[in-house]
């Protein structure tokens, strides 16, 4: 019988390591899968790994992808840490772009310095707003900020959807559900010549340095470490478990709402109804892939981007079905838990032994003396 | 019940020796358990009293050595055999279903089928013979500590034993509920049943016991007649040194650092307990014990007194000022330090260093400087904690669970007690600590009230309260009684206040036993 049992000192090393030996088991599975699908794993793992990459292009859409990846799963991040589970990034991404969008579009054509400082502004608090309903319902009433932050996710969305098919529609447009397109002024710059990727995957990197310092040096990052290590100690200690469910809520709404803004103030450039391919979902993979840790979510936010980039070039070279990219997503996901499952588990093969009650009366003796052993009812008095 | 004077002895260990990866449990031990004999096996926490028993009663193989049950040789392969063979052990945790009754909780763990009925009557007879009266049909949620134990000496008894093993018996009860169990064991012994009791109470072992085996790092240090030692000349053979004695010497108290005003506050978990009209005042330069049997207030009182719960605001004050309000980081303010029961994931973040645990509770003692952490100023404090409180640990960047419990709560109030407290609570300080750390720590808990801290101990362990408390108060049922003088009262009144009967009463005597 195999049963899992927990080891004395779980690795160090192999915590480390897990993302990586995932990411490899994602691949080998990745390449059998395409061999079923009777496609040639190796042109298929070429398209999918290699040839998004080929160009300096191909690399900034890496960078451009990586970026709401990157700043959805660094404010995840540190909520994950202190046990605060906001799986309604996307949400709060959604909101965030409608804020600094509708910024954008009441700003028109005017071409001010302060009009896209105004819109990164807006779509934060638009995050914020849309977190701290969770994080008020959580400290109030004690509703799980799981399924509150995921609802919210649908409404944000069919509140975007009424916008672009109502008041937000463009009239010149067709009667396409989209905006006008953003003036110039209202647009990220982009950071280099040829490529899509603007300045939002420089904001990721400052972010990821300002969460890194927040969660070693500030005294605010230490205590919602305890509270999401030993909640009894923060509680002794006397952290305010409120204070620090508003403070993971608000850090993590405020980045999404970031990451939304940049998209559609970047390569989308308009509001519409689809704004992200689910990446304030992905970014919960991204986070655990990462380790929680800033460096780990940099290079994580990149092979996620990878996988999305990949499955884009799949569909259009080898004609595989969309749902690549997803599944792809899926099997990182499934072999990082099983990889992290064995660091503080073995697996041992047990012997099953018969019942106890039923052994031999008489045990096996080193130096029996006499026959089997009474029953020990027999004799008292 | 006579035995001939050639039957051979009960049990006879001879040679045992256990070895873990990282431990030597036991090593060529030697026991020897006559018939009738009460036996004392002693030790501090990790001589191996434990792996020894777990081996007689057959949950652990031993590596070497022989096992003689009876005049036979024998190998104990598992409880249920030993159980067959005659021997029953009474665990110091207990493990009963608490939804269930006390019948069908005893049915569950025995080895042959019986009737409802029969058992029920098999059960009160069994019971009745030995004074440990217990109502088959009632509920065990309902029942005390103590009672839960007669349900477990009871389940043992049931299967007629010829060695009894129990566990730390008295650790959960109160002294007149001692003197009952002391009555039932010496019953037991007259009739033959040998009984092996594990303890590490010197004056329990000296009043009970006949013979004694005494236990040091996995090996046996000694053999004696518990009578004829005093409890200097044990505790010589248990830890292989002198105690140094914790002297309290009369010291002036100044004023009043903490009060409790008429606090009553209704027990949040169901089954938890509601503190009922609680007052109590704490003067600087003083050690107030609170004696108790757990489950009778303590958490809520500790809760309320940390500000883990709050209550209204008047009824707590704190160097004279209204707490009941203040969270406890607002409490630390006011110069309040705490060590709670619970070490591990409490008083300490398990996978956090121990330089990180000192910021834990030390923010407001120069650890953190406008919102960022001080590591040099942490690790020093910790590395402060570590040197005065000789905690054995690798250095302030190991993890705290890496600390046995012991050192980890030598840490814990070393840190507490360097956050220059003005009022310090103190939750069970030795509880599962070995006796030379325990000195350690009940020292530092006399330093500090020699230096004018105001200090509320909260302990089970009775011993203890008497040596560090200037007065003591019981709570019972979640009502605290007037305090006592220490000069003023003695073990059998704290004893008689420990069930609930506070004041006037003192001269109703509980059950002495017969030696």
């Amino acid at each position: 019988m195999l049963r899992l049992e927990p080891r004395t000192s779980p690795s160090h090393a192999m915590a480390i390591a897990s993302p990586v030996i995932a990411a490899v088991a994602m691949l080998v599975t990745g390449f059998l899968l395409f061999r079923l699908l009777g496609k040639d794993p190796v042109e298929a793992a070429y398209i999918f790994f290699v040839k998004p990459l080929n160009s300096s292009y191909g690399l900034g859409e890496l960078l451009l992808k990586a970026t709401p990846l990157m700043l959805c799963a660094l404010g995840l991040g540190l909520g994950f840490q202190a046990n605060v589970w906001n799986i309604g990034a996307e949400g709060q991404l959604t909101m965030g772009a409608i804020f600094g969008g509708g910024v954008a579009l009441w700003l028109g054509d005017s071409s001010t310095w302060w009009g896209l400082p105004l819109m990164l502004v807006a779509g934060v608090i638009g995050g914020m707003l849309w977190a701290a309903i969770a994080a008020w319902l959580r400290t109030r009433f004690n509703t799980n900020e799981i399924l509150v932050t995921l609802m919210l996710v649908y409404i944000a969305q069919l509140y975007l959807s009424y916008l672009v098919h109502g008041p937000w529609r463009d009239p010149a447009g067709h009667n396409f559900p989209q905006s006008r397109g953003f003036a110039d002024a209202q647009t990220m710059p982009l950071l280099f010549d040829g490529g899509r990727t603007n300045w939002g995957f420089l904001f990721g990197l400052i972010l990821a340095g300002a969460l890194w310092f927040f969660s070693r040096r500030t005294y605010a990052g230490f205590r919602l470490q305890v509270a999401g290590l030993a909640p009894a100690a923060a509680a002794y200690a006397g952290f305010s478990e409120k204070r620090n469910i508003w403070l993971a809520l608000l850090i993590s709404g405020a980045t999404a709402g970031l990451a939304g803004i940049c998209e559609v103030a970047g390569p989308i450039g308009q509001m519409q109804q689809q704004i992200s391919p689910g990446y304030g979902f992905a970014a919960i993979i991204v986070a655990w892939v990462g380790r929680l840790h800033p460096i780990g979510i940099v290079l994580a936010s990149l092979l996620m981007s990878l996988l999305y980039l990949g499955g884009e070039s799949g569909q259009m070279s080898m004609a595989l079905p969309s749902a690549i990219t997803g599944l792809f997503q899926g099997l990182l996901l499934f072999y990082l838990l099983a990889a992290d499952l064995f660091i503080t588990f073995r697996l041992r093969n047990v012997r099953t032994t018969g019942q106890p009650d039923q052994a031999p009366a008489a045990p096996v003796a080193a130096a029996s003396s006499g026959g089997p052993g009474a029953t020990p009812l027999e004799s008292s008095p | 019940m006579s035995e001939p004077i050639e039957s051979p002895p009960r049990l006879v260990l001879t040679g045992i020796t256990k070895r873990y990866p990282s431990v030597v449990a036991n090593e060529s031990v030697d026991l020897t358990v006559r018939r009738g004999e009460i036996h004392a096996l002693m030790g501090e926490n990790g001589a191996g009293k434990s792996t020894l028993m777990k081996i007689v009663y057959g949950v652990v193989r031993p590596d070497a050595g022989y096992i003689r049950w009876e005049g036979r040789y024998e190998t104990i392969a598992s409880p249920a055999q030993a159980r067959r063979m005659g021997i029953g052990m009474v665990f110091q945790h207990f493990s009963l279903f608490e939804t269930l009754t006390v019948a069908q909780n005893i049915a569950l763990a025995l080895d042959t089928r019986m009737s409802n009925a029969v058992l029920a009557t098999r059960i009160s007879e069994v019971s009745e013979r030995y004074g440990l009266p217990i109502d088959p049909h009632r509920l065990v949620h309902s029942m005390s500590v103590g009672e839960r134990q007669r349900v477990e000496i009871v389940r043992c008894l049931l299967q007629e034993p010829k060695l009894l093993i129990m566990d730390e018996p008295t650790s959960v009860l109160t002294p007149q509920a001692v003197r009952v169990l002391f009555h039932t064991l010496r019953n037991l012994a007259a009739e033959g049943c040998s009984i092996l009791y594990i303890s590490h109470k010197l004056d329990e072992i000296r009043e009970l016991c006949d013979r004694a085996t005494v236990l040091r790092g996995g090996k046996v240090s000694g053999t004696a007649i518990p009578r004829e030692e005093t409890n200097d000349s044990l505790a010589r053979l248990m830890i292989g040194s002198e105690l140094a004695e914790c002297r309290l010497e009369p010291n002036k108290t100044g004023e009043v650092m903490l009060a409790v005003r008429e606090l009553t506050q209704a027990a949040a978990d169901p089954f938890g307990t509601s503190l009922a009209d609680v007052c109590l005042d704490v003067r600087a330069g003083e050690i107030l014990g609170i004696a108790g049997v757990s489950g009778n207030g303590q958490k809520e009182l500790l809760a309320a007194l940390s500000g883990e719960t709050l209550t209204a605001a008047g009824s707590i004050e704190l160097g004279g000022r209204p707490a009941g309000q203040l969270n406890p980081a607002a409490r630390r303010a006011l110069g309040l330090t705490f060590v709670p029961e619970e070490r591990m994931g409490r008083g300490a973040v398990p996978p956090m260093s121990l330089a990180s645990n000192a910021l834990l509770t030390g923010a407001r003692n120069g650890m953190v400087r406008n919102g960022l952490v001080r590591t040099d100023s942490m690790r020093e404090f910790a590395r402060d904690v570590i040197a005065r409180f000789n905690v054995k640990c690798g250095d302030e960047r190991s993890v705290a669970s890496s600390l046995s419990g012991g050192n980890l709560q030598k840490y814990i109030v070393g840190r507490e007690t360097l956050l220059k407290p003005k009022v310090m609570i103190v939750a069970q300080p030795t509880w599962g600590v070995d006796v030379g750390a325990a000195q350690l720590i009940r020292q530092a808990l006399i330093d500090l009230r020699d230096q004018g801290v105001a200090l509320l101990v909260v302990s089970e362990e009775l011993d203890e309260l008497f040596i560090v408390s200037d007065r003591l108060c019981v709570l019972a049922r979640g009502r605290l009684s007037p305090p006592v003088r220490l000069a003023d009262t003695s073990v059998e009144q704290i004893g008689l206040w420990m069930s609930g009967q506070f004041g006037a009463q003192a001269g109703e005597e509980a059950t002495h036993a017969a030696a």
